[in-house]
């Protein structure tokens, strides 16, 4: 067991690719900050995503070019970007207005814990000397049609983030559709967890044993 | 004749008072008008309450007013950002209240002030730490949780060019908050890039409407927050 506790999986460029062609052409998408941000780089080649992030833009380009970078032209993590062609900007009720009411298709997020339910925490540890930081996360996941988690399986300490309830606070209750891990992506149904597909050399009774909540196949 | 220019930021914000409710635009640096911050820390009002999606970076714009112990609580969605230390450190300490608002709740609440809506059912924070002790509602089955808007004294907006009816446009994603903002005070102060004629601005175009904006101030080269904290400059300088 012990070379299999070693088992990476996917590398983050791989998963974000895994969550990239799960992305249709014409697709209104939100990406979060970090490991989300990776996915706009592996949408195949022929496909028309729209990007919005909502500080208030939709159809965010990728970085500037070195000492081209405006500092009023920024992501919702405060990172310098770029507008493409056909991109429009608009003020933050507006921006919460695609969001919340609906008309944007894909978000996909990072994860502190997933339940086997679909609810997510991704917003705070609850610890007592934190300072609560909430920004959007809980209008997306309120909002936008499909929820993507990409994330790691497990934590630095080993244990898994994909649990039978969450233990640190709630983002949203039952508003997650599919997890993309380092181990597996696996989908959140009204009938449990379903593992759609394993990264090489886990198989499922190792996927089981680091996922807090039972995973069904399909 | 109708003229909302006002010679200098100092004038724009001589009348707050103690105890204001001031909303203040920005995501981050983007919109921040730090010149009408500093003009306010200049003026000495204190006891305030700030509604801004985040509380500064380093020690100048919003961070230094709250360094200056002039903010008695802040209204926020996402108060810590790299560089942000000022406020964490009175918040650990509890000298500073929060209230945590979810950024499209926050937008929302601002644009029901601005429209006359007192409160309002919204999907967001349902099932969540954030929803804990608010009136709830089940609508088609689902359930919202009742959120109320939030009107201000004062407004404090940075914009791309105004005009002297009190027309704006606004820079790329500088504009966020500003436009919500803009509708929700008794009071709103605005700095401008540019200030120009009449007819400038195309009509079609105009951003915000000059009903909702009753001063503007041109600066025509603010300040880059993000190389004043790289610099590490405190205000007052």
């Amino acid at each position: 067991m012990v070379e299999k506790e070693m088992i990476k999986g996917w590398d983050k460029n791989e998963m974000a690719q895994k969550a990239a062609l799960d992305i249709p052409n014409g697709a209104y998408v939100n990406l979060g900050i970090g490991m989300p941000e990776l996915v706009a780089g592996f949408v195949p080649e022929g496909r028309e995503v729209i990007y919005h992030t909502e500080n208030g833009l939709l159809g965010m380009g990728p970085s500037p070019e070195p000492g081209k970078e405006d500092p009023e032209l920024i992501n919702a993590g405060k990172k310098n970007v770029t507008a493409i062609k056909g991109a429009c900007y608009f003020h933050h009720a507006d921006s919460f207005t695609m969001i919340r009411g609906q008309h944007l298709d894909i978000c996909v997020l990072g994860a502190l814990q997933v339940s086997g339910q679909g609810d997510l925490a991704n917003w705070s540890t609850g610890a007592k000397d934190a300072i609560p930081a909430v920004g959007g996360a809980m209008d997306l996941v309120a909002g936008v049609k499909t929820i993507y988690v990409i994330t790691k399986h497990i934590t630095k300490n080993g244990d898994p983030k994909i649990v039978e309830k969450c233990t640190y606070p709630l983002t949203g209750k039952k508003v997650v559709d599919r997890i993309y891990t380092n181990y597996a992506i696996i989908d959140v149904t009204e009938k449990g967890l379903f593992v759609k597909e394993m990264a090489p050399g886990v198989d499922f009774d190792f996927l089981q044993k680091h996922t807090g909540a039972k995973l069904n196949r399909y | 004749m109708i003229n909302k220019i006002i010679k200098t930021p100092a004038e724009a914000v001589a009348e707050v008072f103690d105890g204001a409710v001031i909303m203040i635009s920005g995501f981050g640096e983007a919109g921040s008008p730090i010149e009408l911050i500093h003009a306010l820390i200049d003026q000495g009002a204190k006891d305030l309450t700030i509604v801004s999606n985040n509380t500064g970076s380093g020690h100048v714009g919003l961070a230094s007013l709250i360094e200056h112990r002039r903010v008695k609580k802040m209204i926020c969605s996402f108060p810590r950002t790299a560089n942000s230390t000022v406020f964490p450190e009175l918040y650990t300490k509890g000298e500073i209240e929060l209230e945590l608002v979810p950024q499209g709740t926050l937008a929302e609440r601002i644009r029901a002030g601005g429209a006359g809506i007192p409160a309002f059912y919204t999907p967001t924070s349902v099932d969540t730490p954030l929803a804990e002790g608010k009136e709830s509602r089940i609508f088609n089955n689902k359930e919202y949780v009742m959120e109320y808007g939030i009107k201000a004294d004062f407004s404090f907006v940075k914009c791309q060019a105004a005009d002297r009816y009190g027309n704006l446009i606004y820079n790329k994603t500088a504009r966020n908050f500003g436009p919500v903002m803009c509708t929700a005070a008794t009071t709103t102060i605005v700095q401008a890039r540019k200030v120009v004629e009449l007819g400038e601005i195309d009509p079609e175009c105009v951003v915000t409407p000059g009903i909702f904006v009753q001063k503007v101030v041109e600066v025509s080269n603010p300040a880059d927050e993000s190389k004043l904290v790289a610099e590490n400059r405190r205000y007052p300088w």
